[in-house]
């Protein structure tokens, strides 16, 4: 049986008993809030799930049904015997279809239109169509279900069920049904319990249990321990033998029990890929699936509880936060929208996020959904910040979605993710942003986490290191053939065809105060987090263990450099060391939060599908179209000409509460004989700039190929885009129109000019992706394909501030480039940066050889900018002199 | 009354204090005395849930300076405090430290004292606030003061001591 449907059958088996019972606690008490909303989410739950497996009878009767009670929810419907009865009659229904499924596989036919009308008369207020229901479908439906009147305990009506189907399938048989199902039916009838089959084959066992065996087991292996320790001491014990056993038992045992907790979380993400592909398919959306960390490690039982979350969260993030493929081109992303999940442990914590590249969350509306709600006023919404506005959604029965489809959007779903996220002790936490996407991380505690660790010592003392962050081990000093070798004072260790930054465990730990000797032998722990790798001195290196990681306590919270603590084997505790935290504490961890990257990737340059780029054409000032990276645009505005002010000989227009300063791109603002006129948004640090067009014209995805460049200010150049001769613009030249400071590079330098770079990249991509960025960080950008391209411009006498080369290259390389510039008079002073992808310490000495004056990680933005702002600072001093 | 279960190293009493005959209903009134730096002091017994002798410490690096490190209470991870240092006294040798483990908000912690006397009640009619001269450790940490006849039991607050 496929898997998803096994799944959904043990868990909707589980969830219908507990309907049954709940169903007929609420006839009693028509108005226990907790009871409604427990059976409402449990509907909800089998609905949605059921939606999604294409089971289309099993998810309109749950429909309606879930209609119904979201009724007895709100207070609008009271929940009488006689629509608790219909509502009964659908779960009965939901079970005989399940029943079905689970022989076949397949929904078995029916008719339910007679139960769901009675259920939507129900909902209306009106009462059931007809007053027996059950005569009624039974009636309607091919199979004679005898349906209680009066609320039946679960075991009696599932097993009138599975009788009724038997027969039913008897019946098919000789009408040539497939004979497989015929075999399952007299397998069920032979063992005629009212169990569900697939039910049967797991037992759930509750987290707390596994705990106390946990605990237990813990313990017994220490007591082994000591007992082993005794029995080492006497010879001829008789207790030897028995106690050897004892021993194997005992380590069985302990394997055992965290063999049943453990399970990667990419087992709770299986389902996701299709759930989004039917999810995309329905909506009409783009969307891209991106699961990282699916081998992170994690309790079964968290992994329990997090999958229903995880589940209503992703269909959320693709439901509500991801726009349609029209909206996100308009907004300047990608057509595809991203959903991201993302599993890691840090922090004595396992970490899941999930977020998306969508149009966020609408605090305004959000506001105004609170206040309606009651659940604030007016004056307290006012005065919250826009994140705790957000944690709004947290609530029961909130949800700002003006529809309620058959996806989401009736409200349950935040608050069931909250619930059962905090049940296990974990934290949820929400960060959005309107138009570039909303995160949602949780936090779960390792309690329940058993990670394998390699147990090293420093300075006298046993630290735990994750063996997940480590790569390798290497030997280094005494008679090992590799040095620890030193940079001022930095110890270095070469690896293969690169250098590995180090750092001494005991000092970073101050465990010493002996000076960095590193004579004596001594172990690098080899480590990587993220992209980031560093070696990390230890004295010594035993096993590795698998350790149960627990916190620690509350006053050592703040030490980051620990993510828990453990007892060992030999029932000594041992801290648990967080490579995160090492990286963070000795600079070298280099990942920014993941919202951060979404806004620099929604603003970087739109999409980099096959290198091209989203550019937004229009027309400003004569006919010829002109072209912007639409991921350089905020938003597009339409602002009425009468709304335009003068301050000086300034334009500024009142927007969104604060005066935008606003340059008109074709000089002057002619009338455009509309009244209103386009503008472009240009945002940054909270503040704002318009630039006046006459028309936006198009959005198309095409590559910017600067051919003929311009020499007026304001425009890079003419490209040919979708077929047509384009002007690029300029953007930050009209920016520091508005701003001088806009760009913090643009003003440190000359204030007439800007630097202008020569960048050499055979990578399309690489050279679409950098310009921008180079732009935006104030330098004028000119690209090149290859170095013969670029020598051409040298011989036409371009002159550049600096340039910046690829060293991998067809044609002329990096190096022989590098050559050339400095062998010719014209170029030979510049500063000529080297981009690589791998910077080893032969590439230094040859790079720098070849007259390269800086190496610079290809991908590091950060650094690139740096970089380049160093090697100009550095060519200014020398011209001064 | 005073169920309190004390394990095998806790030393024959010696301490000349009266012993706890006066039983009451009011456990409130019952403290664990124990000695630090010469200074017979006390600890609700409530909060008290186990009396260890010299146990096998791991240091935490980085951690507080009173925070001599942890240990392992039958598999549970028990955070020792090194009241010397907390109160301002010279560093003791912890390696010969005994410990009254407490309960503070779900965790165990570990205090680290000279000797652990016995177990007492004590008279509230004996009680007194902090003399207001105490010096300011002290009596950011203590709550008050028992008169017993003959020597003085000042009552630590176990919430302030962890509140490092």
């Amino acid at each position: 049986m496929d898997d998803l449907l096994a799944d959904f059958l043990t868990e909707t088996a589980e969830s219908l008993s507990e309907l049954d019972t709940a169903l007929v606690r609420l006839e009693r008490a028509p108005d226990d809030q907790a009871t409604l909303a427990l059976i409402f989410r449990l509907v909800h739950t089998i609905k949605g799930t059921c939606g999604f497996l294409g089971l289309t009878r099993l998810e309109k009767v749950a429909h309606a049904a879930e209609n119904v009670l979201g009724r007895f929810r709100d207070g609008t419907l009271v929940p009488t015997p006689e629509a608790i009865t219909v509502v009964l009659a659908a779960i009965d229904r939901i079970k005989l279809i399940l029943a079905g499924l689970e022989a076949t596989e397949a929904e078995p036919l029916g008719d339910d239109s007679a139960l769901i009308a009675d259920l939507n008369a129900v909902m209306e207020g009106r009462g059931p169509a007809t007053a027996e229901t059950g005569q009624d479908s039974q009636a309607a439906t091919p199979v004679p279900e005898p349906l209680p009147e009066e609320p039946a305990p679960a075991r009696g009506s599932r097993t009138g069920a599975s009788a009724t189907l038997s027969e039913r399938m008897e019946q098919a048989q000789p009408k040539g049904e497939a004979a497989q199902a015929g075999e399952q039916v007299a397998a069920s009838e032979s063992a005629p319990t009212a169990e569900s089959a697939v039910a049967a084959q797991t037992i759930r066992v509750s987290v707390e249990v596994l705990e106390h065996l946990m605990t237990l087991v813990s313990e017994l292996v220490l007591a082994r321990n000591q007992l082993l320790q005794l029995a080492r001491l006497q010879e001829n014990s008789p207790f030897a033998v028995p106690l050897q056993r004892l021993s194997h038992i005992t380590s069985d045992l302990q394997e055992g029990v965290m063999k049943t907790r453990m399970q990667p979380i990419g087992n709770a993400w299986n389902k996701l890929p299709r759930l989004v592909r039917d999810l995309a398919r329905e909506t009409g959306k783009k969307i891209e699936l991106v699961m990282l960390g699916a081998d992170t490690e994690l309790d079964r039982q968290v992994l329990e509880f997090i999958k229903d979350p995880l589940t209503h969260m992703v269909r959320n993030s693709a439901d509500h936060g991801l726009e349609k493929p029209e909206e996100r081109r308009a907004a300047g992303k990608p057509e595809t929208g991203r959903i991201t999940l993302n599993a890691y442990h840090e922090g004595g914590h396992i970490i899941i996020e999930v977020s998306d590249d969508g149009r966020g969350l609408n605090t305004r509306r959000i506001a105004e959904k609170a206040v309606a709600l009651g659940l604030a006023t007016e004056a307290e919404v006012a005065a919250l910040s826009e994140q705790a506005i957000q944690q709004f959604i947290f609530r029961p029965g909130f949800s700002t979605a003006a529809q309620v489809t058959a996806v989401s959007g009736r409200g349950v779903g935040m608050d069931v993710v909250k619930t059962n996220i905090e049940k296990i002790g974990g934290t949820i936490d929400l960060r959005s942003r309107e138009g570039v996407g909303t995160t949602i991380t949780i936090k779960i505690p390792l309690t329940l986490a058993i990670v394998s660790a390699l147990i090293v010592e420093a300075a006298g003392e046993r630290f735990a290191i994750p063996q997940i962050s480590v790569v390798e081990l290497v030997r280094a000093g005494g008679r090992s053939e590799t040095r620890i070798e030193r940079i001022d004072r930095t110890p270095v260790l070469r690896l293969r065809d690169s250098l590995l930054p180090l750092v001494r465990l005991s000092a970073l730990l101050h465990l010493d105060s002996a000076a960095d000797v590193f004579e004596s032998e001594a172990f690098v722990v080899v480590t990587k987090v993220g992209a980031q790798s560093f070696g990390l001195i230890v004295d010594r290196v035993f096993d590795t263990e698998e350790i149960v990681v627990k916190p620690v306590a509350p006053i050592l919270r703040d030490i980051t450099l620990f993510s828990g603590n453990t007892i060992l084997g030999d029932g000594s505790v041992i801290m648990i060391l967080d490579p995160n935290g090492i990286a963070r504490a000795v600079g070298l961890a280099a990942t920014g939060s993941a919202e951060r990257t979404a806004v620099a990737e929604a603003r970087s340059e739109g999409s980099t599908e096959g290198g091209s780029t989203t550019l937004l054409l229009f027309r400003a000032g004569g006919t010829e179209p002109k072209a912007v990276p639409l991921g350089l645009v905020a938003r597009l505005e339409e602002i009425e000409n009468d709304r335009i002010e003068r301050s000086g000989d300034r334009l500024l227009v009142q927007y969104r509460g604060q005066l935008m300063p606003l340059v008109p791109l074709s000089g002057s603002l002619d009338d455009t004989g509309f009244g209103r006129r386009p503008v472009l948004v240009f945002s940054d640090r909270g503040r704002s700039v318009g630039l006046a067009v006459d028309e936006i014209l198009d959005v198309v995805e095409d590559r910017i190929d600067v051919q003929l460049l311009s020499d007026r200010p304001g425009i890079i150049g003419s490209a040919v885009i979708a077929g047509r001769a384009t002007e690029v613009i300029d953007t930050a030249y009209w920016l520091r129109l508005a701003f001088d400071d806009w760009f913090r590079h643009g003003a440190a330098n000359e204030a007439d000019r800007r630097p202008r770079l020569l960048v050499v990249d055979d990578s399309a991509f690489f050279r679409q992706m950098v310009a921008p960025v180079l732009t935006a960080a104030g330098y004028e950008v000119t690209t090149v394909e290859t170095a013969e391209a670029a020598l051409r411009l040298r011989d036409q006498g371009r002159m550049f501030d600096a340039v910046i080369s690829d060293i991998e290259m067809p044609g002329l390389d990096g190096f022989a480039f590098a050559r050339a510039v400095r062998g010719s008079p014209a170029w030979a002073h510049l500063p000529l940066i080297a981009l690589t992808g791998r910077v080893s310490e032969a590439d230094l000495a040859r790079g720098r050889e070849a007259g390269f004056t800086d190496y610079i990680a290809k991908f590091d933005r950060e650094a690139l900018i740096a970089g380049i702002g160093q090697a100009l600072a550095a060519q200014t001093a020398v011209e001064a002199h | 009354m005073a169920t309190l279960e004390l394990s095998r190293q806790r030393p024959a009493a010696s301490s000349t204090a009266p012993r706890s005959t006066a039983v009451s209903d009011d456990t409130r009134d019952v403290f664990v005395t124990l000695t630090l730096g010469g200074q017979l002091c006390g600890i609700p017994v409530l909060v008290v849930r186990d009396v260890l002798g010299p146990q096998m410490i791991t240091r935490i690096p980085l951690a507080p300076r009173e925070v001599a490190g942890s240990l392992n209470l039958r598999g549970r991870i028990v955070t020792a405090i090194d009241l010397h240092s907390r109160l301002g006294l010279d560093r003791s040798d912890w390696r010969n430290a005994m410990s009254v483990v407490v309960e503070h908000q779900g965790e165990l912690y570990s205090l680290l004292v000279d000797q652990v006397g016995e177990v007492l009640y004590l008279n509230p009619e004996l009680w007194e606030d902090n003399p207001p001269t105490l010096e300011a450790k002290w009596r950011a940490l203590s709550r008050g003061v028992f008169r017993l006849s003959g020597q003085l039991v000042v009552v630590l607050d176990v919430a302030a001591i962890l509140a490092i």
